[in-house]
């Protein structure tokens, strides 16, 4: 498996270290049902087969952090780009 | 039902017939419209519920329905290891409880499992995994598991070709648990099967789960690629796949699922005895009685539904190896293959009931499920039968991780792919 870094190109996973699901969002501790909302954002997952979005740093690289879009059944990754522009992108989108 | 019982004299009486007089080891039922219970999993965990579902508890109104062929999940892709080695309160009873069932699982299914106590040593490598190992074997001896610390001289007779004196990682010592050892894992599947075919249960093959019929909040049965099957109560053994079964009953699970490989290589004369295991890296070995090195390591490190992973992972596996026996820098890797890990976010398994009344879980076995096949499937039993948690079993709640009792037997907390 090879994932294509924006900065430094094609490079082999084990260049790269996992964070995991991408989709997941910090839920603001002041709310009402706060207890609930933590509990889902630190253990629970959707663990799709299928395509899946999920956090990678290019530890032994430019130390990138990104969200690579990645076929779980398959490994066959379609879409690599750096976490900041994904979280500007998703703000944007609210 | 299967009536054939096997034993010394049936060998030797179809020896002498030319082996024309064995049967089919389990029947090929059509499924019935419904059951008193229908588990969901034809592997190890399930087939091993619906064995002690029957034997113990005597409720043989059971299906067993398996996407595939049984057995031909994890069931069939591990590495044979079975021990009750562990640290922590919710663990070291459960897996004592599987010691004692693989102790006696050949007389209590009548099939030869090639159940071998042939031990398990951790080896560790500087003080302070000495104190580490030191503290888990106490542990282990106050919950009545035979557990002792070998030092580099009792050590040297049993693995002579360790590298003892390795510039990084010297081998100071390990922690041996003599009645661990290994189990033809394959032969774990059939003779659960077998047994429990032959008190009624039926095992469905090629038979997939497609949905849940939920009516009122309480389970009615399942939707299957073969038609409906009624039920009265549902049980889902089907680790790897977890997280895709229960999403059907609208369940989220604190689950993500891994590939873990392992590997065999091309069969030598006999070399190790014993199961043991490097403590500067992860790679864990043992010899098969055709003579293969048996061995594997880490988890890939990433989700995965794929059952095959990536070179780095095998390099470091094979590194790991090397530096714990260079002497078998030259045997040839014959075969790696790869499983799907239902990696919980402790590390510990759950066997419990679920939101859906009538729908009970057994799930989240991480890299350690075929060792805990006979007390999984003793205490899921249980737990179908009576509505109640087995107590070897009962720290395996679902809703663990909303009150904090977590089992965290590495303490690295919720990442799964640091387990």
């Amino acid at each position: 498996m090879r994932i294509a870094c924006p900065y430094c190109g094609p490079r082999g996973v084990d260049e790269f270290s996992y964070l995991g699901d991408a989709t997941l969002k910090r839920p603001d501790p002041a709310a009402e049902n706060a207890d609930a909302a933590f509990h889902a954002y630190v253990y629970l997952r959707d663990n799709p087969a299928g395509p899946h979005r999920e956090l990678w740093q290019h530890a032994s690289g430019c130390q990138s952090w990104l969200v690579v879009t990645r076929d779980t059944r398959t490994h066959e990754i379609s879409a690599v780009e750096y976490a900041r522009d994904a979280a500007i992108a998703s703000a944007g989108a609210e | 039902m299967s009536s054939q019982r096997y034993s010394l004299f049936s060998v030797l009486r179809e020896s002498l017939r030319g082996h024309t007089g064995w049967k089919p080891a389990w029947r090929e039922p059509e499924p019935k419209p419904s059951y008193d219970v229908v588990i969901v999993g034809g592997g190890g965990h399930g087939l091993a519920t619906a064995h002690y579902l029957a034997r113990v508890h005597g409720v043989t109104n059971v299906a067993v329905i398996e996407k595939g062929w049984i057995g031909g999940g994890n069931v069939g892709r591990n590495t044979t290891i079975v021990r009750s080695n562990y640290l922590l309160p919710g663990n070291v009873p459960f897996y004592e409880h599987a010691m004692k069932l693989w102790e006696g699982l050949e007389q209590d299914l009548n099939y030869n499992a090639m159940m071998s106590q042939r031990g398990i040593i951790n080896l560790f490598h500087s003080d302070g995994q000495r104190d580490a190992y030191a503290r888990r074997g106490n542990a282990m001896r106050l919950h009545g598991v035979d557990s002792e610390l070998l030092d580099v001289e009792q050590l040297k007779p049993i693995l002579p070709m360790l590298d003892f004196d390795n510039a990084r990682f010297p081998v100071k010592g390990g922690l041996r648990q003599a009645r661990a050892g290994t189990a033809r894992h394959d032969a774990v599947a059939w003779g659960y099967a077998r047994a429990a075919d032959g008190r009624g249960v039926d095992i469905i093959q090629n038979c997939e789960v497609k949905g849940f019929r939920v009516e009122n909040g309480r389970v009615s049965g399942v939707e299957t690629s073969r038609g409906f099957i009624g039920a009265k109560k549902v049980g889902v053994a089907v680790a790897g796949n977890s997280s895709r079964v229960a999403a059907m009953a609208g369940l989220r699970l604190p689950i993500e699922s891994h590939v873990l490989q392992a590997f065999v290589s091309e069969g030598v004369k006999p070399f190790i005895d014993t199961v043991c295991t490097f403590g500067a890296g992860h790679f864990y070995i043992s010899q098969s009685d055709k003579g293969g090195l048996v061995f594997g390591g880490d988890i890939d490190g990433y989700n995965s539904y794929a059952q095959r992973g990536n070179l780095p992972t095998i390099e470091d596996v094979c590194e790991g190896g090397m530096a714990l026996m260079p002497t078998i820098g030259r045997v040839k890797l014959l075969r790696h293959w790869g499983g799907i890990m239902d990696m919980s976010m402790d590390g510990s398994p759950i066997i419990d009931r679920t939101p859906v009344d009538g729908l009970f879980l057994n799930a989240g076995w991480c890299y350690g499920g075929f060792k805990a096949t006979p007390a999984s499937g003793w205490c899921f039993a249980h737990l179908i039968a009576t509505g109640e948690p087995h107590p070897v079993a009962a720290a395996y709640r679902l809703d663990r991780f909303a009150t904090g009792r977590l089992i965290d037997e590495k303490g690295v907390g919720a990442q799964p792919n640091l387990h």
